[in-house]
């Protein structure tokens, strides 16, 4: 019999959980399972009933789905309308569900017939543009990062379970780079997209001297004029910051409106 | 005041005296592409990493007194109640061995606020009376504007402060533990000669400031120009990150936040640092913000530190350290917001 656990005497139920991956690497549900020290305390706050990288005989009949990957195919749109139908919680888990990812590198070029060929040869296999989850469904819940940060599903699963609210940050990087008593990348001569990218990450790349590559996507009103000229004021090429806007999709409207 | 010289060669014996405590002090971190060396504030762990010459460090000493992140208390939920502990941390005395007149100042600064007798704030407090302090004498960098600031020098609000002579230390005295530490140093009195080499060496420093800020009538001219359009230039370079804030040795407004342990028996309430330029800092329940554009946030920064601190307090909450400048990406210095408001123009 499974004890019932309570939160200052509420009980809390442990929600019959999926997880579930489009296309992707599938590294965001390997993160799941990382940082063993507080494992299972995690998995015990959930009642995981379907999990293909972690556990055999899945079921469908779940309330929070977590989804991985970018739709890239006709059957992936499909499943994902099937998803949504179940679950009452639908979360995009990484930077592919939230914004394309890697994946969406390809849509930059303008003969995806061409791409085909250079990545299958002789196999082809069907796929389209790569595009968000929320292109298709509603999505309730977005956890930012390529990869995702185990330590904030944690705070954030934790929330979603007690029922409390789950605020991202608004701020960028910076405010968490600084907070961590770094040295300005910058100052180093290296580019860095810490400035217009959404904190939460605890400044991961930053910390370890390597500058932000924008997985997480743009911070709240980032200002992209103030970016370039800033780029520009330290030599480094127009082309050099694009590379990096343009690697994980959560910049594209971004980039749109910088090219006007 | 007690003033006091030691030969230059016994600043290891005054080191070696403290070093048994949580002692921190500027030390090298790198250099920049200009290969410019770039200090920080750390834990001193042997003699040759205490840079006494440094110029300047990127971040200020909050991390120490006033850290970005703390935990206020934590709680253990048991049997639906819940126990809350405590903890101020006030049993680790802290050596803080050179800091510049500036630094110095931006804690009497921060004294004024969080140890006054409105909202005493014990975490800070119990840090701050922990705190043994050697000032030491800098020399002004290019964008320090301490000078215009009123904060060159500094009067109170430290042990002993250092003063490099050439061969050896003058040394000003402002409590008993310092003067007990310095006895076990061959001190001696400064003769007339040493006093002069100070005041020489103060001419020196005076003269070589080459930044500044004309602050005479400043509230009444921010009064004056609260809806001056330089705010909305400003505004558009702001990229609204906090790092101003961040390297600040005077800011310190924070937030709240609360953790609940994975196992849902254990939480924990958090102070995280935060700044008046992010942008949901002036964000309330129900969505609404009274501050949702960058150059109301920024113009609201600068009010605060040059205009509503110096009514409260006649004092700007401003050291002058040039540190915000300094850490600004859009090239945001307060010398140059000051001057454009002045001026009614945004340098381009």
């Amino acid at each position: 019999m499974e004890k019932t656990r309570t939160y200052l005497g509420v009980e809390i139920k442990r929600p019959r959980t999926a997880f579930f991956e489009l296309s992707s690497c599938e590294g965001c549900q390997l993160q799941i399972l990382n940082k063993e020290a507080s494992l299972f305390a995690f998995l015990d706050l959930l009642d995981i009933v379907n999990f293909r990288e972690a556990m055999s005989n899945g079921s469908n009949d779940y309330e929070i789905a977590f989804v991985e990957g970018s739709v890239t195919r006709a059957d992936e749109e499909e499943r994902l309308l099937k998803i949504r139908k179940q679950a009452k919680t639908l979360v995009a888990l990484g930077s592919c569900a939230c914004f394309g990812g890697v994946n969406q590198l390809k849509n930059r070029f303008n003969d995806l017939e061409w791409v085909k060929k250079e990545v299958y040869g002789d196999f082809p296999i069907e796929t389209q543009k790569v595009r968000p989850l929320s292109d298709f469904v509603t999505v309730d819940l977005s956890i930012y990062g390529c990869p995702i940060k185990k330590e904030e599903v944690e705070e954030i699963v934790t929330n979603l379970v007690l029922g409390k609210s789950i605020d991202h940050p608004r701020y960028p990087v910076c405010m968490e780079c600084t907070a961590n008593g770094n040295i300005c990348l910058f100052k180093l001569g290296e580019p860095c997209l810490g400035p217009v990218t959404r904190a939460g990450c605890d400044a991961w790349c930053p910390n370890n001297r390597v500058g932000c590559w924008g997985c997480r996507g743009p911070a709240d009103e980032a200002n992209f004029d103030q970016l370039q000229e800033i780029m520009d004021s330290h030599n480094i090429p127009r082309q050099a910051m694009l590379d990096r806007l343009e690697c994980f999709g959560g910049f594209s409207s971004a980039i749109k409106n910088m090219s006007e | 005041m007690l003033f006091k010289v030691f030969p230059g060669n016994e600043l290891e014996t005054l080191y070696d005296i403290l070093a048994g405590h949580h002692l921190v002090g500027p030390q090298l971190r790198g250099t920049d592409l200009n290969g410019q060396e770039l200090f920080a504030f750390d834990y001193i762990h042997s003699f040759t990493e205490l840079r006494l010459d440094f110029t300047s460090t990127v971040h200020s000493l909050k991390s120490f007194i006033l850290p970005p992140r703390e935990t206020l208390s934590s709680f253990t939920l048991t049997n639906g109640d819940w126990e809350k502990h405590v903890d101020l941390g006030i049993y680790k005395p802290h050596v803080f061995f050179g800091l510049h007149p500036c630094d110095i100042n931006g804690l009497n600064k921060l004294d004024k606020v969080l140890t006054g007798p409105v909202y005493p704030d014990p975490f800070y407090t119990g840090k701050r009376k922990n705190m043994f302090i050697i000032g030491v004498n800098c020399s002004p960098q290019p964008w320090c504007f301490c000078k215009s600031m009123g904060t060159d020098t500094v009067l109170s609000g430290f042990d002993m402060f250092l003063t490099d002579l050439g061969d050896r230390y003058f040394v000003e005295i402002q409590s008993a533990i310092a003067y007990d530490i310095l006895t076990e140093l061959p001190i001696v009195d400064p003769t007339e000669a040493d006093h002069r080499r100070f005041v020489e060496l103060m001419d020196e420093r005076n003269s070589k400031f080459t930044c500044q800020v004309d602050n005479s009538d400043l509230t009444k001219i921010l009064d004056l120009e609260f809806q001056s359009p330089v705010w909305q230039e400003w505004g558009k370079k702001c990229m609204s990150c906090g790092s101003c804030a961040s390297v600040c040795p005077t800011c310190y407004c924070y937030g709240v936040k609360e953790f609940v342990d994975l196992d849902l028996t254990n939480a924990t309430k958090q102070r995280q640092l935060y700044s008046c330029n992010l942008i949901d800092f002036a964000m309330v329940a129900g969505g609404h913000n009274f501050r949702p554009d960058s150059a109301s946030r920024l113009k609201y920064r600068y009010y605060h530190k040059h205009r509503g601190f110096q009514e409260a307090y006649e004092e700007a909450l401003c050291v002058g350290c040039g540190r915000c400048g300094q850490a600004c990406l859009a090239g945001i210095t307060v010398p140059d917001v000051i001057d454009s408001v002045r001026r009614q123009e945004v340098p381009k």
